[in-house]
């Protein structure tokens, strides 16, 4: 058995106790990855070296006293949108095929600050744009439960390295659904914790707004502390938030007894696949055997989200990827002419499809003539999208849903209908609207074998309810490792 | 012939004088090695986010209330989108929606004595833009990030001024504001306050403005009224000769006194503005209004009054010396040492202003130590030197500050007083030049003149003539 079927927090146990070394972890990782990256494709960058010599490292703060951490010592895959000083970052472009950054990310550094040992950096839809991890322009990443069907995007490398057990551990970013959505298709746990929770400092920002790290692991107790470990009020962040409860592992409690969960009608409609939602009442069936008290109710809204979503995120990418112009790091075009048709070029052979076509639309809805027409109007859904949350957590502590309508479509499947794969974001990004934080743990599998995720939303800085209410359904049932493990 | 007027309005530039750039730590010092002041936030590197420096804030709102403007206390900053490469994330961080200061003015004087008021639009916070530097003999250009992320408030006041002499006073007087504010040097030869004028003419008595076009490159005053005058007739030729005034953005070349249209309305970039989602909006309470209110420094006209009150310095003086907030400084620091008030008046607005003018300078270009100004004035309050020779030591001073009691030594400039000696210098003048004693017994009291001269030249001007006149008087008797 692999010490990479451990969870993180079990692992770090081990390495704690001494009945594990640091580079036995790392090499565990990285022995995984050589084994399984050619079916996964989870990884841009594996750098087996630099983690090795890191793990010395951490073993010998191990043995000073330095790290107290219960992840110490344990190896991490961190999503290629989060700068890695010395590490290459690509966001799975080739634009940053090149990038290696000066500097690392808050909440990595919080990580390598806890002890944790950086190995690899996983594969992504290019710049966090797509629901499937199909628009990397370094190969699709494959679901490890079935290898014909996408990860889910975009953090669908992390989800399907920590599925595969080719980490203990990952980080992934979530701007409109990118950590939930694939933890859901992967079958594993991720929470996408408030906005302004975890430092988005060194993130490379997709949708400024609405962008959020946070963990991919195999259950509730890792996401606690990973959480803990990663979230921080930063300085350098004028978005971060500074909070009291960074206690996040406290929460882990099974006692949901008087909790008020609420399920919006609205997200059990039309679409919804029948599995996945007789799959979704079940789970919500547990809760309630547990104690909570579970309802329906309108949330409204909901079909307004995604067009929201879409105008403010694309927008706010079209200005945020501008500073990819072949200038100053990054992709160059080799021919050229001048100034303009050296961005021109650059830009046209750096860029892949999806990210043309949302920097295209993010451009046009900034236009002046369309600017009041489109984003402001989106603006002003998403602060109606918040009322409506609000409103609802006046009456729940959570609200139990879907983290997606069906379970993981087939490879190329979602490409060629680039609306539908926006649709299949419905039940995630009006929690990114609302900078609400988000879970999706495993509920069950369907009659194709493939998971289905559970999503618990809470409202700003409920973390800790849903910790508990995910912590005491995930007691009820055994963590199933996928085929790949 | 048809009567016109002419219609302006400016935008200013100001860089701000804090220590650090306005989203990030680097120093704003200016003239460091290229890309030696730059970190990952004003280089625009992936993932680095900019944080608002609280002083920039200060500044403005200091600016802002010492121009009479409204403060928007719940102001916001927005992105505008231009590729450049002297603009690192292809986007300037300034602000457009909810600018920080609105609906202010200033007062100007103009030559015949009326008042006017000048409306101030609105005040905005924004960053600088590094520096392209292009290679003479190859094809590449290079940039300079060190100004990038410096930061600047951009003034822009109403279309309220009629002529080149408006502006300049606008300019002059806002000029002087900031500067007592200390929110900046406001230096238009080094770029640190820049002004586009945006002019239109019509004709007299009409209700409606002209088309406007925007000048740029106006580096200094004198740069300003030129181009105020050959755009205006340039205007006033097109309309004359029936042809239209195009909106475009022209850029004045002060050597050859044209201007050459850069780019028009037609061709105008969309800057995509939109609120910027890495900052949080500057909610700016009472609270800290009111401690910015009463930490605003003295400005002008309380300066005024003080100096006449405090000082009894005449209404003239204290008018000079507080046009310059660098004169005023230097005022009250040479006071302070010598407590002489009138006198350190004396020597600014006589000696100090005829040697600027002579070197063309501006009085913020001064350089010269108070406590040596205030040395001079005390030797020749000591009468250790007399008038002409303090003159003299006083253009060291102005040129190289020199320390006057050592120039003085070292150049043995000291005035003799001695009695005994100068009554025996004078004794043998007398009995040199009969002629001249005999003339002034018979009446010619301008003969003392000659001898008066002959003293100084035997002692190579450094007699005192007060005790010159004063021996001469007795030995003629």
């Amino acid at each position: 058995m692999s010490l990479m079927s451990l969870t993180a927090v079990a692992l770090g146990k081990k390495i704690k106790a001494g009945e594990v070394s640091v580079t036995e972890a790392v090499q565990a990782a990285l022995d995984a990855a050589a084994a399984k990256e050619e079916k996964v494709n989870g990884f841009v960058t594996v750098d087996g070296e630099r983690a090795l010599e890191r793990a010395e490292k951490v073993q010998e703060g191990i043995r000073k006293g330095v790290y107290d951490s219960p992840l110490a010592g344990v190896p991490v895959a961190v999503k290629d949108n989060m700068c890695t000083r010395g590490l290459l970052t690509t966001c799975s472009s080739k634009i940053l095929g090149n990038f290696v950054p000066t500097y690392t990310a808050e909440a990595v550094a919080n990580l390598e600050r806890a002890g944790a040992v950086v190995m690899g950096k996983t594969n992504m839809d290019e710049f966090a744009m797509g629901s499937t991890t199909e628009t990397s322009a370094y190969g699709a990443t494959r679901n490890p439960w079935n290898g014909e069907h996408v990860p889910g995007g975009s953090s669908g490398g992390s989800c399907a390295a920590v599925a595969a057990e080719e980490c203990s551990y990952a980080l992934g970013s979530d701007t409109g659904g990118s950590i939930r959505q694939p933890s859901s298709f992967c079958g594993v746990t991720g929470l996408k914790p408030t906005y302004g929770t975890v430092s988005r400092y060194g993130l490379i920002a997709y949708g400024s707004s609405l962008d959020q790290i946070g963990p991919v692991a195999k259950d509730v107790t890792d996401c606690a502390t990973i959480l803990e470990a990663i979230a921080s009020h930063d300085a350098k962040d004028s978005t971060s938030v500074e909070r009291k409860d960074y206690d996040f592992a406290a929460a882990l409690s099974e006692d949901v007894r008087g909790m008020k969960i609420g399920i919006p009608r609205d997200y059990l409609g039309e679409g919804l696949d029948g599995e996945v939602r007789d799959s979704i009442m079940a789970a919500a069936k547990v809760l309630e055997e547990k104690g909570a008290l579970v309802e329906e109710f309108d949330l409204s809204l909901v079909e307004y989200a995604i067009p929201a979503y879409y105008v403010i995120a694309c927008a706010e990418a079209s200005s945020n990827l501008a500073r990819f112009d072949g200038v100053k790091y990054g992709y160059r075009t080799t021919d050229y002419e001048g100034l303009h048709n050296m961005y021109k070029k650059s830009r046209s052979e750096g860029f892949g499809p999806e990210a043309k076509r949302r920097i295209m639309l993010g451009s046009f809805v900034l236009s002046s003539g369309y600017y009041d027409a489109y984003y402001l109007k989106a603006l002003r859904t998403k602060a109606l999208i918040k009322q409506a949350f609000d409103k609802a957590f006046s009456q729940y502590d959570l609200i139990l849903g879907p983290a997606a309508p069906t379970t993981a479509p087939r490879l190329g499947e979602s490409l060629s209908d680039p609306i539908k794969m926006y649709l299949g974001d419905i039940y995630t990004v009006s929690v990114n609207l609302a900078g609400l934080p988000g879970i999706s743990l495993p509920c069950g599998l369907d009659s194709k074998g493939l998971p289905i995720g559970l999503q618990l939303i809470g409202d700003c800085f409920q973390e800790k309810k849903i910790i508990r209410a995910a912590y005491a359904f995930e007691q009820t049932r055994e963590y199933q490792h996928s085929p790949l493990a | 012939m048809r009567q016109y007027e002419t219609v302006i309005g400016l935008e200013v530039h100001v860089e701000l004088a804090t220590k650090t750039k306005i989203f990030c730590g680097c120093s704003t010092e200016f003239g460091g090695e290229p890309n030696s002041h730059t970190c990952p936030v004003c280089t625009g590197m992936p993932g680095s986010l900019p944080v608002l420096n609280k002083q920039v804030v200060e500044y403005a709102i200091a600016v802002g209330l010492a121009t009479n403007c409204t403060i928007t206390q719940n102001c916001k900053f927005d992105r505008k989108n231009y590729f450049y490469p002297d603009n690192p994330q292809n986007y300037q961080i300034s602000q457009l929606y909810l600018p920080i200061c609105r609906d202010g003015g200033i007062e100007i004087a103009l030559e015949n004595g009326e008042k006017k008021t000048i409306g101030i639009h609105e005040i905005h916070m924004e960053e600088d833009a590094g520096k392209l530097i292009h290679d003479e003999w190859g094809e590449n250009s290079m940039v300079d990030f060190n100004r990038s992320g410096v930061p600047l408030i951009e003034i822009v006041s109403e279309p309220d001024m009629r002529s080149g002499e408006e502006v300049v006073a606008y300019l002059d007087k806002l000029r002087m504001i900031i500067q007592y504010l200390g929110a900046s040097d406001c230096k238009l030869q080094e770029g640190s306050m820049r002004a586009d004028v945006n002019l239109s003419v019509r004709e007299v008595g009409a209700e409606e403005f002209g088309t406007r076009t925007e000048m740029k490159n106006l580096n200094s005053f004198k740069a300003i009224q030129r181009a105020i005058e050959a755009e205006r007739e340039r205007q006033i030729d097109l309309i004359e000769s029936g042809e239209k005034v195009v909106q475009e953005t022209r850029r004045w070349d002060d050597n050859k006194e044209y201007s050459y249209a850069m780019r028009s309305k037609e061709d105008a970039q969309d800057y995509r503005y939109f609120p910027e989602p890495d900052l949080v909006p500057v909610v700016i309470s009472d609270q800290w209004l009111q401690e910015i209110r009463d930490r605003q420094p003295e400005l002008r006209a309380e300066k005024l009054e003080r100096y006449k009150s405090e000082f009894k310095i005449p209404d003239y003086d204290a008018g000079i010396i507080t046009a310059h907030k660098k004169l005023a400084d230097i005022f009250e620091e040479t006071t302070a040492i010598c407590h002489l008030p009138k006198k350190v008046s004396n020597w600014l607005m006589g000696e100090t202003m005829r040697l600027l003018k002579e070197h063309e300078m501006e009085a913020e270009e001064l350089s010269f130590s108070p406590e040596n100004l205030a040395k001079l004035i005390l030797l020749v309050e000591d009468r250790a030197i007399n008038n002409s020779v303090a003159k003299e030591v006083f253009e060291k001073i102005f040129g190289e500050n020199a320390d006057p009691e050592r120039y003085v030594e070292e150049h043995g400039l000291k005035t003799v007083a001695d009695d005994g000696a100068l009554r025996a210098t004078i004794e043998k003048i007398v009995s040199e030049n009969p002629q001249s004693v005999e003339d002034y017994r018979n009446g010619k009291k301008k003969a003392i003149g000659f001898l008066v001269g002959q003293t100084m030249k035997a002692t190579q001007g450094k007699a005192d003539p007060g005790m010159v006149n004063q021996i001469l008087a007795e030995l003629l008797q």
